[in-house]
Protein backbone atom coordinates (compact mmCIF):
# COMPACT_ATOMS: atom_id res chain seq x y z
CA UNK A 1 0.00 0.00 0.00
CA UNK A 2 1.35 3.45 -0.96
CA UNK A 3 0.82 6.66 1.03
CA UNK A 4 -1.59 7.77 -1.73
CA UNK A 5 -3.62 4.54 -1.32
CA UNK A 6 -3.86 5.08 2.43
CA UNK A 7 -4.89 8.72 2.03
CA UNK A 8 -7.57 7.65 -0.49
CA UNK A 9 -8.86 5.11 2.04
CA UNK A 10 -8.96 7.88 4.65
CA UNK A 11 -10.78 10.28 2.33
CA UNK A 12 -13.39 7.61 1.57
CA UNK A 13 -13.79 6.87 5.31
CA UNK A 14 -14.34 10.57 6.06
CA UNK A 15 -16.98 10.76 3.31
CA UNK A 16 -18.78 7.60 4.53
CA UNK A 17 -18.27 8.13 8.26
CA UNK A 18 -17.02 4.52 8.40
CA UNK A 19 -13.43 4.23 9.60
CA UNK A 20 -13.17 0.45 9.86
CA UNK A 21 -11.12 0.11 6.64
CA UNK A 22 -8.65 2.77 7.85
CA UNK A 23 -8.02 0.75 11.02
CA UNK A 24 -7.99 -2.64 9.24
CA UNK A 25 -5.26 -1.39 6.89
CA UNK A 26 -2.85 -1.08 9.85
CA UNK A 27 -1.32 -4.54 10.43
CA UNK A 28 -0.44 -3.98 14.13
CA UNK A 29 -4.00 -2.76 14.86
CA UNK A 30 -5.24 -6.08 13.43
CA UNK A 31 -2.66 -8.11 15.34
CA UNK A 32 -3.97 -6.92 18.71
CA UNK A 33 -7.55 -6.38 17.41
CA UNK A 34 -8.18 -2.60 17.72
CA UNK A 35 -11.68 -1.46 16.67
CA UNK A 36 -13.61 1.81 16.67
CA UNK A 37 -16.33 1.18 19.29
CA UNK A 38 -18.34 4.35 18.71
CA UNK A 39 -17.70 7.69 17.09
CA UNK A 40 -20.02 10.10 18.95
CA UNK A 41 -18.52 13.55 19.49
CA UNK A 42 -15.24 11.84 20.43
CA UNK A 43 -14.19 8.33 19.34
CA UNK A 44 -14.05 5.42 21.79
CA UNK A 45 -11.82 2.49 20.85
CA UNK A 46 -12.29 -1.17 21.74
CA UNK A 47 -9.73 -3.92 22.23
CA UNK A 48 -11.85 -7.11 22.37
CA UNK A 49 -10.89 -9.98 24.69
CA UNK A 50 -8.18 -11.93 22.83
CA UNK A 51 -6.13 -14.84 24.22
CA UNK A 52 -3.19 -13.84 21.97
CA UNK A 53 -2.88 -10.57 23.95
CA UNK A 54 -2.29 -12.28 27.29
CA UNK A 55 0.97 -11.43 29.07
CA UNK A 56 0.30 -13.08 32.42
CA UNK A 57 -1.24 -16.53 31.86
CA UNK A 58 -1.80 -17.11 35.59
CA UNK A 59 -4.19 -14.22 36.40
CA UNK A 60 -4.84 -14.14 33.38
CA UNK A 61 -4.03 -10.56 32.38
CA UNK A 62 -3.41 -8.65 29.16
CA UNK A 63 0.28 -7.96 28.41
CA UNK A 64 1.13 -4.47 29.70
CA UNK A 65 2.80 -3.73 26.37
CA UNK A 66 -0.42 -4.54 24.52
CA UNK A 67 -2.35 -2.14 26.76
CA UNK A 68 0.29 0.49 25.92
CA UNK A 69 0.17 -0.38 22.21
CA UNK A 70 -3.63 -0.13 22.23
CA UNK A 71 -3.51 3.29 23.93
CA UNK A 72 -0.84 4.62 21.54
CA UNK A 73 -2.80 3.34 18.54
CA UNK A 74 -6.00 4.91 19.95
CA UNK A 75 -4.27 8.30 20.33
CA UNK A 76 -2.90 8.14 16.80
CA UNK A 77 -6.30 7.14 15.35
CA UNK A 78 -8.04 9.81 17.46
CA UNK A 79 -5.91 12.51 15.77
CA UNK A 80 -6.64 10.97 12.38
CA UNK A 81 -10.41 10.59 12.91
CA UNK A 82 -10.82 14.06 14.42
CA UNK A 83 -9.11 15.55 11.34
CA UNK A 84 -6.24 16.87 13.41
CA UNK A 85 -3.75 15.28 11.01
CA UNK A 86 -3.71 14.41 7.30
CA UNK A 87 -2.01 11.04 7.74
CA UNK A 88 -0.90 8.81 10.62
CA UNK A 89 1.08 11.05 13.00
CA UNK A 90 4.54 10.01 14.27
CA UNK A 91 4.83 9.29 17.97
CA UNK A 92 7.64 11.18 19.76
CA UNK A 93 7.26 9.90 23.30
CA UNK A 94 4.82 8.11 25.55
CA UNK A 95 4.35 7.95 29.31
CA UNK A 96 2.14 5.22 30.75
CA UNK A 97 0.96 4.61 34.32
CA UNK A 98 -0.60 1.24 35.13
CA UNK A 99 -3.37 1.55 37.72
CA UNK A 100 -4.91 -1.94 37.82
CA UNK A 101 -4.27 -5.32 36.23
CA UNK A 102 -5.79 -5.49 32.74
CA UNK A 103 -8.03 -8.55 33.05
CA UNK A 104 -8.63 -10.93 30.17
CA UNK A 105 -11.75 -9.09 28.99
CA UNK A 106 -12.81 -6.25 26.64
CA UNK A 107 -10.83 -3.01 27.08
CA UNK A 108 -11.82 0.51 26.00
CA UNK A 109 -9.83 3.69 25.42
CA UNK A 110 -10.67 7.33 24.82
CA UNK A 111 -8.44 10.35 24.29
CA UNK A 112 -8.28 14.04 25.03
CA UNK A 113 -6.16 16.40 22.94
CA UNK A 114 -4.83 18.93 25.47
CA UNK A 115 -2.77 20.95 23.04
CA UNK A 116 -2.52 20.97 19.30
CA UNK A 117 0.38 23.11 18.11
CA UNK A 118 1.70 23.53 14.59
CA UNK A 119 4.08 20.61 14.92
CA UNK A 120 3.30 18.74 18.13
CA UNK A 121 0.10 17.42 19.70
CA UNK A 122 -0.23 16.47 23.37
CA UNK A 123 -2.79 13.71 23.89
CA UNK A 124 -4.03 12.09 27.12
CA UNK A 125 -5.40 8.55 26.95
CA UNK A 126 -7.45 6.57 29.48
CA UNK A 127 -8.13 2.85 29.30
CA UNK A 128 -10.83 0.99 31.24
CA UNK A 129 -12.68 -2.32 31.25
CA UNK A 130 -15.97 -2.74 33.13
CA UNK A 131 -16.15 0.74 34.70
CA UNK A 132 -15.05 3.96 33.01
CA UNK A 133 -14.46 5.47 36.47
CA UNK A 134 -12.01 2.67 37.37
CA UNK A 135 -9.34 3.08 34.66
CA UNK A 136 -6.74 0.31 34.30
CA UNK A 137 -4.15 2.70 32.82
CA UNK A 138 -3.64 6.36 32.04
CA UNK A 139 -1.12 7.76 29.58
CA UNK A 140 -0.02 10.78 27.61
CA UNK A 141 1.70 10.94 24.27
CA UNK A 142 3.35 13.57 22.09
CA UNK A 143 2.94 13.27 18.34
CA UNK A 144 4.74 14.97 15.50
CA UNK A 145 2.03 16.11 13.09
CA UNK A 146 2.49 15.29 9.43
CA UNK B 1 25.94 -18.46 36.42
CA UNK B 2 24.84 -16.23 33.56
CA UNK B 3 23.90 -19.27 31.41
CA UNK B 4 21.51 -20.31 34.17
CA UNK B 5 20.01 -16.81 34.15
CA UNK B 6 19.66 -16.83 30.34
CA UNK B 7 17.66 -20.05 30.76
CA UNK B 8 15.60 -18.48 33.58
CA UNK B 9 14.84 -15.49 31.32
CA UNK B 10 13.98 -17.68 28.32
CA UNK B 11 11.61 -19.87 30.34
CA UNK B 12 9.86 -16.77 31.74
CA UNK B 13 9.29 -15.25 28.26
CA UNK B 14 8.30 -18.58 26.65
CA UNK B 15 5.10 -18.80 28.75
CA UNK B 16 3.88 -15.28 27.86
CA UNK B 17 1.37 -15.86 25.02
CA UNK B 18 1.64 -12.43 23.39
CA UNK B 19 5.47 -12.62 23.29
CA UNK B 20 5.19 -15.97 21.52
CA UNK B 21 2.78 -14.45 18.99
CA UNK B 22 5.31 -11.70 18.18
CA UNK B 23 8.24 -14.17 18.15
CA UNK B 24 10.28 -12.48 20.89
CA UNK B 25 13.30 -14.39 22.15
CA UNK B 26 15.88 -13.94 24.90
CA UNK B 27 19.44 -13.62 23.58
CA UNK B 28 21.16 -13.28 26.94
CA UNK B 29 20.38 -12.80 30.63
CA UNK B 30 22.51 -12.09 33.68
CA UNK B 31 22.13 -10.40 37.09
CA UNK B 32 22.42 -6.93 35.50
CA UNK B 33 19.86 -7.28 32.71
CA UNK B 34 18.66 -9.11 29.62
CA UNK B 35 19.00 -8.81 25.86
CA UNK B 36 15.99 -9.74 23.72
CA UNK B 37 15.05 -9.69 20.07
CA UNK B 38 11.82 -8.85 18.26
CA UNK B 39 11.95 -10.08 14.65
CA UNK B 40 10.62 -7.71 11.99
CA UNK B 41 7.34 -9.07 10.65
CA UNK B 42 4.20 -7.92 8.85
CA UNK B 43 2.13 -8.20 12.05
CA UNK B 44 3.97 -5.38 13.89
CA UNK B 45 3.74 -2.79 11.10
CA UNK B 46 2.10 0.45 12.24
CA UNK B 47 2.33 2.43 9.01
CA UNK B 48 1.09 0.40 6.03
CA UNK B 49 2.61 2.87 3.54
CA UNK B 50 6.16 2.92 4.94
CA UNK B 51 6.32 -0.49 6.66
CA UNK B 52 7.59 1.20 9.86
CA UNK B 53 6.72 -0.80 12.99
CA UNK B 54 4.09 0.44 15.45
CA UNK B 55 5.36 2.17 18.58
CA UNK B 56 3.21 -0.28 20.52
CA UNK B 57 5.26 -3.27 19.40
CA UNK B 58 8.36 -1.55 20.81
CA UNK B 59 6.46 -0.75 24.03
CA UNK B 60 5.71 -4.46 24.33
CA UNK B 61 9.34 -5.39 23.62
CA UNK B 62 10.63 -2.92 26.24
CA UNK B 63 8.03 -3.81 28.89
CA UNK B 64 8.88 -7.49 28.39
CA UNK B 65 12.66 -6.93 28.43
CA UNK B 66 12.53 -4.77 31.58
CA UNK B 67 10.08 -7.13 33.32
CA UNK B 68 12.25 -10.13 32.46
CA UNK B 69 15.37 -8.30 33.68
CA UNK B 70 13.58 -7.75 37.02
CA UNK B 71 12.52 -11.41 37.21
CA UNK B 72 16.09 -12.55 36.53
CA UNK B 73 17.70 -10.07 38.96
CA UNK B 74 15.54 -11.13 41.92
CA UNK B 75 16.04 -14.43 43.72
CA UNK B 76 13.38 -17.15 43.41
CA UNK B 77 10.44 -16.56 41.08
CA UNK B 78 9.18 -13.17 42.24
CA UNK B 79 6.65 -11.51 39.91
CA UNK B 80 6.60 -7.70 39.79
CA UNK B 81 3.92 -5.80 37.86
CA UNK B 82 4.89 -2.69 35.87
CA UNK B 83 4.14 0.52 37.75
CA UNK B 84 4.95 2.85 34.88
CA UNK B 85 6.81 3.13 31.63
CA UNK B 86 8.18 6.19 29.83
CA UNK B 87 9.29 5.75 26.23
CA UNK B 88 11.19 7.95 23.73
CA UNK B 89 10.94 7.00 20.05
CA UNK B 90 14.14 8.50 18.65
CA UNK B 91 13.96 7.35 15.05
CA UNK B 92 11.65 5.25 12.91
CA UNK B 93 12.82 1.64 12.95
CA UNK B 94 14.20 0.51 9.57
CA UNK B 95 11.63 -1.82 7.91
CA UNK B 96 12.98 -5.35 7.45
CA UNK B 97 15.50 -5.24 10.30
CA UNK B 98 15.07 -7.04 13.62
CA UNK B 99 14.89 -5.03 16.85
CA UNK B 100 17.19 -5.71 19.78
CA UNK B 101 16.37 -4.60 23.33
CA UNK B 102 18.98 -4.29 26.06
CA UNK B 103 17.29 -3.91 29.46
CA UNK B 104 19.23 -3.01 32.60
CA UNK B 105 18.23 -3.22 36.25
CA UNK B 106 19.35 0.10 37.72
CA UNK B 107 18.39 -0.40 41.40
CA UNK B 108 16.46 -2.87 43.52
CA UNK B 109 14.77 -1.63 46.71
CA UNK B 110 12.39 -3.42 49.08
CA UNK B 111 9.32 -2.02 47.25
CA UNK B 112 10.40 -0.91 43.78
CA UNK B 113 12.79 -2.06 41.03
CA UNK B 114 14.09 0.66 38.68
CA UNK B 115 15.03 -0.33 35.11
CA UNK B 116 15.91 1.17 31.76
CA UNK B 117 16.02 -0.21 28.26
CA UNK B 118 17.53 0.67 24.86
CA UNK B 119 16.17 -0.63 21.55
CA UNK B 120 18.43 -0.62 18.51
CA UNK B 121 18.93 -2.14 15.08
CA UNK B 122 22.18 -3.31 13.47
CA UNK B 123 22.27 -1.54 10.09
CA UNK B 124 25.37 -2.33 7.97
CA UNK B 125 27.32 -3.22 11.09
CA UNK B 126 26.33 0.05 12.76
CA UNK B 127 24.17 0.25 15.88
CA UNK B 128 21.21 2.59 15.30
CA UNK B 129 19.27 3.53 18.44
CA UNK B 130 15.51 3.42 17.80
CA UNK B 131 13.89 3.84 21.22
CA UNK B 132 14.63 3.92 24.93
CA UNK B 133 12.58 3.71 28.08
CA UNK B 134 12.65 3.81 31.84
CA UNK B 135 10.26 1.46 33.62
CA UNK B 136 9.59 0.89 37.30
CA UNK B 137 8.20 -2.29 38.83
CA UNK B 138 6.41 -2.91 42.15
CA UNK B 139 7.56 -5.70 44.45
CA UNK B 140 4.24 -7.11 45.65
CA UNK B 141 5.85 -10.25 47.08
CA UNK B 142 4.08 -12.66 44.75
CA UNK B 143 5.88 -15.80 43.59
CA UNK B 144 5.01 -17.82 40.49
CA UNK B 145 3.02 -20.80 41.71
CA UNK B 146 0.95 -18.76 44.16
CA UNK B 147 3.09 -18.91 47.34
CA UNK B 148 3.82 -15.44 48.75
Amino acid sequence: MTTEDYLALLQQARADGDYSAVIRAIPYANTIGVQLFEMGSQPTFLLPKNKDNIGNPMLPAIHGGVIGGFMEMSASLHLLLMNETAALPKIIDFSLDYLRAGRHTDTYASCQVWRQGNRVANVAINAWQTDIDQPIATARAHFLMV
Amino acid sequence: MSDTLTVKASRFVSVLPHCTVLGMTVLHGDENGVQMSLPYSEQIIGNPASGVVAGGSLTTLMDTACGTAVFVALPGNELCPTLDLRVDYMRAARPGSDLIAQATVVRVTTSVVFTRCDVYQEINGERKEVARCTANFMRIGKQIGGAA
